[in-house]
């Protein structure tokens, strides 16, 4: 089989071009539908029968707890690319890609906390959902202090691979560990709502946010990601060539 | 005469220990720490056994896993500065197994007294005597897999400027599964509950963690030791 186009696609200047070229068709649509999204959730869908107006966080609150896993997974795929075919690209998307979950991490939990202060009566509930999302952050943090603290750029990109893979084996036993720990627990936490079948009118507002905030994500990983080959490919001749005004 | 890889895995056991045991300050350390974070509790919270009973398992484990952390910075440190490292890469034995020895010989001085001194702590926050077998059971159990994923994190971070600190932070998290269980497994000893389930998923977990972990901490200590 021939595999030129994918070493074409993996070079850095064809990469940093194609990058530049595909951020914009991410993000404008990306903030058209945030847009839409938004004022679907906020305007155009009904107010929950028991939550009230207060549910309404959902749309911020639930794209960003999905992304948080999404961006972690697209990680450790590019990490493993990166560590078995030996791609460097590979490891630049996991390096822009790790700064971009650990936000959405804490926007999950920033909204979860907003969220729980109408419904549960306080700021922070040790919630097996919220507690493992708590865990997620972590394992960003860390992943990004082992990156910051190794100087040659190879070693970093390897050994935050290595560590981005156990992260992904442990992520499940962490989830379900957690989750056991606090039905075993239960008591202190205040049972969540049954869940209600959700109508149309408030689900489609949820599935057009998350559509753009996976969208949003593309784009601004293109962006972080031809910064970081700038950062990585700076004495290139090609990019001098590139730049020259 | 070339060695299999099971002789050169008792090899590199005896030797790890013979050399742990010459620095017996070393293995002393993390047991100390262990008693006095154990005391620090009832300092804190009350010197009263009940109170201290209810809390009991939990405080246990996390002083427990606190000094697991201490000795694994000097896990791979030594053979990484006098070039021993290297020469078991190219040994021509398979790195993940010798560092299945080198974690059996690291639980062995630095687990294994924790687990040792375990009761004596237990008995000191009133765990009833009957729970006591538990409770060396989970540390037992707790440590191993705090062996395996501290040697992951330990030749991660070999060679690094505030390596130590770093080491925790990687550690930590991947730890928080263990502990939810041993500690959960004590709490129910105290109350005269069955805790083989917590403690069968401990061992489970153990044997995922000597399992793949070794894998992990071949291709780490690879990527670092170049």
């Amino acid at each position: 089989m021939n595999w030129t186009w994918l070493h074409k696609f993996a070079s850095p200047p064809h990469a940093y071009r194609l990058a530049g070229r595909l951020a914009p068709w991410f993000g404008w649509p990306a903030f058209v539908l945030i847009v839409v999204g938004l004022y679907g959730g906020f305007v155009l869908a009904p107010p929950d029968y028991q939550q009230g107006e207060g549910f309404r966080i959902l749309y911020v609150h639930a794209p960003s707890a999905w992304m948080s896993m999404f961006v972690y997974a697209t990680m450790s795929v590019a990490a493993a690319i990166g560590l078995v075919w030996r791609i460097k690209l590979a490891h630049a998307v996991a390096a822009a890609s790790a700064p971009i979950g650990a936000w959405f991490t804490f926007a999950a939990l920033a909204t979860g906390s907003l969220w729980g202060k109408p419904m549960w009566g306080t700021w922070w509930v040790w919630d097996a959902r919220l507690t493992s999302e708590l865990i997620l952050l972590f394992l960003y943090l860390g992943y990004m202090a082992l990156r910051a603290s190794i100087d040659d750029r190879d070693r970093a990109d390897r050994a935050s691979a290595v560590l981005a893979l156990v992260g992904v084996v442990n992520l499940p036993i962490i989830h379900y560990s957690v989750y056991w720990w606090n039905t075993l627990h239960q008591g202190a936490t205040i049972s969540k709502i049954g869940k209600p079948s959700i109508t149309g009118d408030m689900l489609w507002p949820l599935l057009t946010m998350l559509l753009a905030f996976t969208l949003y994500y593309g784009a601004v990983m293109l962006v972080r990601l031809r910064a970081e080959i700038l950062r990585r490919e700076r004495d290139a001749s090609w990019l001098r060539e590139e730049l020259k005004p | 005469m070339p060695r299999t890889p099971a002789s050169a895995m008792l090899l590199m056991y005896r030797r790890d220990l013979v050399l742990a045991f010459r620095h017996w300050d070393q293995i002393a350390q993390p047991v100390v720490f262990f008693a006095m974070v154990t005391t620090l509790f009832p300092l804190a919270i009350s010197p009263e056994l009940g109170q201290l009973r209810e809390l009991a398992g939990g405080i246990l484990w996390v002083a427990a896993l606190l000094a697991a952390l201490l000795g694994l910075e000097f896990l791979f440190r030594a053979d990484h500065a006098d070039g021993t490292l290297e020469q078991m890469m190219i040994s021509g034995q398979p790195l993940a197994l010798l560092a299945i020895a080198k974690g059996a010989a690291h639980w062995t001085a630095c687990g294994l007294p924790l687990v040792l001194a375990s009761p004596l702590l237990a008995i000191s926050l009133g765990v009833p005597g009957a729970a006591l077998c538990t409770v060396v059971v989970s540390l037992a159990l707790g440590t191993g897999i705090l062996s395996a994923l501290g040697a992951i994190g330990a030749a991660l971070t070999l060679g690094l400027r505030r390596g130590s600190v770093l080491l925790s932070l990687l550690v930590l998290p991947l730890a928080m599964p263990a502990l939810i269980f041993g500690a959960r497994a004590i709490d129910m000893a105290i109350h005269d509950e069955q805790a083989t389930g917590p403690l069968l998923l401990l061992a489970a977990m153990l044997v995922l963690a000597v399992t793949l972990a070794p894998l992990a901490i071949a291709a780490a200590l690879r990527i670092s030791a170049e």
